[in-house]
C-alpha cells in the first residue's frame, strides 16, 4: 500500500510540463494574472500560478524541498524575501540584465532576490487643517504638536514592521524607541486595521495625518476625485534619509525545476512595458529607473528615495516588531 | 491527530528569547482579551441561541414559521465578512455616527471589545439554535406542560424543566461556538482585537517563528482542552433519552406575540440584513468586477463543500458509534482529540497537516526516486477539510445518539435486527435530522474556509473564499463585496434546502418510535 501511494498521487495530479513555469505568489492574483498572460503571449511559455501569504508559501516551499513544482517565489515585501534567502529557498543569479535594471538598494546583494516594483510609505495629510510645512519627517509626528491628531494602522502590518526596521537600521533602537513611542502617544484613536481606514479617519475628521502606502491613497482619489488629503514626502532635506520604500519582488527557488526560464520571466519583468505593467497595476512605483510611473502616480511629484537596502527591513523585521509590542503600539 | 503531534513536537523546541517577549509584552493581554472574549461570545450565543430555538419551537407567532429557517439565514454570513461590514457600517468615519455626531449624539466606539463580542455572537449564534432547535421541537410541549402541572409559571417551567433537558444540544452547540471564537483570525483582524490567534499569527509572520507560533497554540489546545472537559463533566450521569411521542402543538404567546416576532426580527437585521445592504451596496460600486470566472470560483466552493461534508460526516458518524459502543476512556479520549481540530487557527492547522505529507513524500521520492506532488491532491484538500471540520460534524450526531435509548436497541434485536440493519432501519431515520444539520454545519464552514484552502488547493481550484482573501490582502474590502455575496449566496441555497431535511428528521423522530 505505501508504494502504491506516490503512484496513486502521480495520478490525482497533473505534474508540471516543460514550458511551464510555476510560480509561488503572495502577490495578488489581479495584479499579476494580466502580466503573465501577456508572458504567455509573447513568449509561449504558459505560467502557474497559486496564491497565499508569505509564510504559509514560504513554510510550503521549505516542506517541499527537492520536490517543489514552484519555479518563482514573488512576495509583497522585503522582509519576506530576506527570510525566504536566509532558510536557503532561492538560488543566487548571475544576471547582468536584473543587476542594470534594478537599483541596488532594491535587491539581494547576493543575487537571490529582485524588487520588482516599489512601495513607498509615507504621509498623508487633510489639506484644510494641515501645511506641508508643519511637516518634516516620520520622527517629527512624534512631536507634542501632534498629540490626538495622528492615525496609525496597526502595527502587525509587515509595512509598518518594515518601515519601523528601517528606522533602528539607520537612527538605532534606543532612538527609534522613543519615536515610536512618541507615535503612540500622538494617537487619536486605537490602531487600524487597514490603511483605507487611516484615510476615512482622516477624512472625518478624527485625526490630521497618518502614514499609508501611496498606491491606496491613489486607489481612494480614483474613487473619489474630490478626496481633501494629500500626500507628503518625509524626510527631504539635507539631512533626511528619504522615503519609506519596501519592494514587492522575486526570487528563483533553489531547487527550481526551470531555472533559466524563470530567471529569463524575471528579467522580463525588470524592463520596459513588463515593469512598467507590474507596478502601473497597483499605482506602484517600478523598481526599474528607467522606467516611468503611471501618470497618475507621477502626478503626486517625485521624491528621493531612501537608499538602504530593503534587505535590511528583513534582517530586523523581529526587531522592530518587539520594539512596537514594548511600547504598546498594537 | 497529525497536526496536534507537530504542534506538541515543535513547541518543544522554541527560542527562548521569542518566548520570553511573547510572555511578557504580548501573552497577557492576549489572553485577558481571549478570556473575554470566550466569556462574551460564549454567553451571547447559548442564550441568544437557546431563546431563539425555544421560541421558535415551542411558542406560537406571528411569522413563525418563515423566521424558523430564516433566523439560519447568519450562518452563511462568514464572520469576517460581518465584522468588515460591520466596522465599514458603524465605525466613527461611517454615515450613521458621522449623522450622528453631527445631531451631537454620541455613537459607542465598534471598535471595541464589546463590538467584537457583539459582531461574532450575530455570527455564530446559529451554531446553538441550530442544535437546540430540534431538542426543544422533539421535547414539544409536554415537558413545560408537566412542569406547569406542577405549579409553576410557563417561564419558570421553561428554565427547570424544558432548559435541562435540552442541555447537552445547548452546551454542544456553545462547545463549537467557543472553539471557533479560538480559531477566528478574521473577524478580530478586522476589528485589531488582540487574542491568541493574532499573537500566533504575530509569531509567525512578524518574529518569523512558527516554533514560538506553535508553543502559544498549545497555550490555546490547553484551554480547549479545559472546555472540553468542562461540557463533558456538565453532562455525565445523566440520561437524556426522548420518552415517545412529541406532539407537535406551541404556546400560543396571546399580547407578546408580536415582541417574539419583533425579537427574532431585529437579531435577522443585525446578523443578516444590514450587512447584506452593505455588501449589495459595494457590490454595486464594483459591478464591472462581476464575470463568468465568478461562476467557476461558485462551483469549485459549492462541490469542495458537498464532497467534503459528505465524507465529514461518514467519519463523524463512525466516530460517534465508536464512542456509543466502546464507552472506555480510550476511546473517549481518542474522539476529544480528533475533534480539536475545529479551535485551532486555520492557517496553523494548514501547517501541521501539510508539513509532514510534504516531507513524507519528499522523503518516498528520495529513497525510491519516485516523484510526487501528493500534497497539491484535491483529495488532501478535502481530507484536510475533514480534519478541520470533524468537531463540527460529531456535535450534532453525539448529542442525537444520546437520545436513542438503549433499550431500542435492546427491542429491536429482539426482533432479529441487528448490525447494520439495526443502525439502517431504526437508527438512521431517528438521525435523519441531525445528518442534515451536521451536513449543512460542515458545507457552510467549506464555503468559507481560507487558510486550508489556500495552503493544500491543487492549482486552478481557487474558491470564492479565495477570491475575498485575494482583495482583502490589498485592502480592497469593498471589491470583496462580491465575491463574499457570492458565497452568501450559495450558502443560502443548502441552509434552505437542508432546513426541511431537519424538519422532516423532527417528524421523522416523532414516527419512529411510535411505530
Amino acid at each position: 500500500m505505501r508504494r502504491l501511494l506516490p503512484v496513486l498521487a502521480m495520478m490525482l495530479t497533473p505534474v508540471a510540463q516543460a514550458a511551464e513555469l510555476v510560480v509561488y505568489s503572495a502577490r495578488a492574483e489581479s495584479l499579476i494574472k494580466p502580466i503573465f498572460e501577456r508572458y504567455e503571449r509573447e513568449r509561449g511559455i504558459k505560467i502557474r500560478y497559486l496564491t497565499d501569504k508569505e509564510a504559509p508559501l514560504i513554510e510550503r516551499l521549505r516542506a517541499e524541498g527537492r520536490n517543489t513544482p514552484a519555479d518563482l517565489l514573488l512576495t509583497v515585501d522585503a522582509g519576506n524575501l530576506w527570510q525566504a534567502a536566509e532558510l536557503g529557498l532561492l538560488r543566487p543569479l548571475q544576471s547582468a540584465t536584473l543587476a542594470a535594471n534594478i537599483p541596488e538598494h532594491l535587491r539581494d546583494p547576493e543575487g537571490r532576490w529582485y524588487g520588482l516594483s516599489v512601495r513607498a510609505r509615507t504621509i498623508v495629510y487633510a489639506r484644510d487643517r494641515v501645511q506641508p510645512s508643519d511637516l518634516d519627517s516620520y520622527a517629527a509626528l512624534a512631536d507634542g504638536r501632534w498629540r490626538g491628531r495622528l492615525c496609525l494602522r496597526t502595527s502587525k502590518k509587515v509595512y509598518n514592521q518594515s518601515l519601523v526596521a528601517m528606522m533602528i537600521a539607520e537612527l538605532g533602537m534606543a532612538r527609534t524607541e522613543q519615536i515610536v513611542r512618541g507615535w503612540v502617544a500622538n494617537l487619536a484613536a486605537p490602531p487600524f486595521a487597514s490603511d483605507n481606514e487611516v484615510m476615512d479617519a482622516i477624512v472625518a475628521r478624527r485625526c490630521d495625518v497618518g502614514i499609508v502606502n501611496t498606491y491606496y491613497f491613489g486607489r481612494l482619489l480614483r474613487e473619489k476625485p474630490e478626496l481633501e488629503l494629500a500626500l507628503f514626502w518625509p524626510d527631504q532635506g539635507e539631512n533626511g534619509r528619504g522615503v519609506h520604500v519596501n519592494v514587492s519582488g522575486a526570487g528563483v527557488t533553489r531547487h527550481a525545476k526551470h531555472p533559466q526560464a524563470a530567471q529569463a520571466l524575471l528579467e522580463w519583468l525588470s524592463a520596459g512595458p513588463a515593469q512598467h505593467m507590474f507596478a502601473a497595476l497597483n499605482l506602484e512605483y517600478p523598481a526599474n529607473p528607467d522606467v516611468p510611473p503611471d501618470p497618475a502616480v507621477a502626478a503626486w511629484g517625485s521624491f528621493r528615495q531612501n537608499p538602504i537596502n530593503v534587505a535590511q527591513a528583513g534582517a530586523l523585521q523581529a526587531e522592530a516588531v518587539k520594539l512596537m509590542d514594548r511600547v504598546g503600539y498594537r | 491527530m497529525l497536526p496536534l503531534g507537530v504542534v506538541a513536537v515543535c513547541a518543544v523546541g522554541v527560542e527562548r528569547a521569542v518566548w520570553a517577549h511573547l510572555a511578557e509584552h504580548v501573552l497577557p493581554q492576549a489572553l485577558v482579551n481571549t478570556a473575554w472574549l470566550l466569556l462574551g461570545v460564549g454567553l451571547g450565543t447559548a442564550v441568544l441561541g437557546t431563546l431563539l430555538a425555544a421560541l421558535v419551537a415551542l411558542c406560537e407567532f406571528p411569522g413563525r414559521r418563515w423566521l424558523s429557517w430564516a433566523l439560519l439565514l447568519p450562518l452563511a454570513m462568514p464572520t469576517y465578512v460581518l465584522a468588515v461590514a460591520a466596522v465599514g457600517l458603524l465605525d466613527y468615519a461611517a454615515p450613521l455616527p458621522s449623522a450622528l455626531r453631527a445631531l451631537g449624539v454620541g455613537f459607542p466606539d465598534i471598535r471595541s471589545r464589546g463590538g467584537v463580542i457583539l459582531v461574532m455572537t450575530l455570527a455564530l449564534y446559529p451554531y446553538v439554535y441550530l442544535v437546540a432547535r430540534p431538542a426543544f421541537a422533539s421535547q414539544g410541549l409536554r415537558v413545560l406542560e408537566v412542569g406547569r402541572a406542577l405549579g409553576m409559571g410557563p417561564f419558570r417551567a421553561f428554565l427547570r424543566a424544558s432548559l435541562p433537558l435540552a442541555r447537552p444540544w445547548i452546551a454542544g452547540g456553545t462547545l463549537l461556538v467557543l472553539m471557533e471564537t479560538l480559531a477566528d483570525f478574521g473577524a478580530v483582524a478586522a476589528f485589531n482585537y488582540d487574542t491568541l490567534t493574532t499573537a500566533i499569527y504575530k509569531a509567525w509572520f512578524g518574529l518569523f517563528s512558527l516554533d514560538a507560533a506553535l508553543s502559544v497554540a498549545g497555550v490555546l489546545i490547553l484551554l480547549v482542552l479545559v472546555l472540553l472537559t468542562a461540557e463533558s463533566k456538565l453532562r455525565a450521569h445523566r440520561e437524556y433519552t426522548a420518552l415517545g411521542v412529541a406532539l407537535p402543538r406551541r404556546l400560543p404567546l396571546g399580547r407578546w406575540r408580536w415582541l417574539a416576532t419583533a425579537a427574532c426580527l431585529l437579531v435577522l437585521a443585525l446578523g443578516f440584513v444590514l450587512p447584506l445592504v452593505q455588501l449589495l451596496q459595494w457590490s454595486w460600486t464594483h459591478r464591472h468586477d462581476i464575470g463568468m470566472h465568478d461562476l467557476r470560483l461558485a462551483v469549485h466552493s459549492v462541490s469542495l463543500g458537498l464532497v467534503a461534508a459528505t465524507m465529514t460526516i461518514t467519519a463523524a458518524v463512525l466516530l460517534a458509534y465508536a464512542v456509543r459502543h466502546q464507552a472506555d476512556r480510550f476511546t473517549q479520549v481518542c474522539a476529544r482529540l480528533a475533534t480539536l481540530g475545529y479551535a485551532l487557527p486555520g492557517a496553523l492547522l494548514a501547517v501541521g497537516l501539510y508539513v509532514p505529507l510534504a516531507r513524507g513524500t519528499a522523503f518516498i521520492s528520495d529513497t525510491w526516486g519516485i516523484a510526487t506532488t501528493v500534497q497539491t491532491s484535491l483529495l488532501l484538500l478535502v481530507l484536510a477539510y475533514g480534519v478541520r471540520f470533524l468537531a463540527v460534524a460529531h456535535t450534532p450526531l453525539a448529542a442525537a445518539l444520546l437520545r436513542i435509548r438503549p433499550s431500542l436497541d435492546e427491542a429491536a434485536r429482539l426482533h432479529g435486527v441487528r448490525g447494520i440493519s439495526l443502525i439502517w432501519k431504526v437508527h438512521l431515520p431517528l438521525l435523519r435530522g441531525s445528518l442534515a444539520t451536521a451536513m449543512l454545519l460542515v458545507f457552510v464552514d467549506v464555503m468559507k474556509e481560507m487558510p486550508i484552502t489556500l495552503m493544500t488547493r491543487p492549482f486552478g481550484w481557487d474558491t470564492l473564499a479565495i477570491r475575498v482573501f485575494e482583495l482583502t490582502q490589498e485592502g480592497e474590502w469593498a471589491r470583496a463585496a462580491w465575491p463574499s455575496l457570492t458565497i452568501v449566496l450559495a450558502g443560502l441555497l443548502p441552509v434552505l434546502w437542508l432546513d426541511r431535511g431537519i424538519d422532516a428528521g423532527i417528524s421523522g423522530r416523532r414516527r419512529a418510535p411510535a411505530a
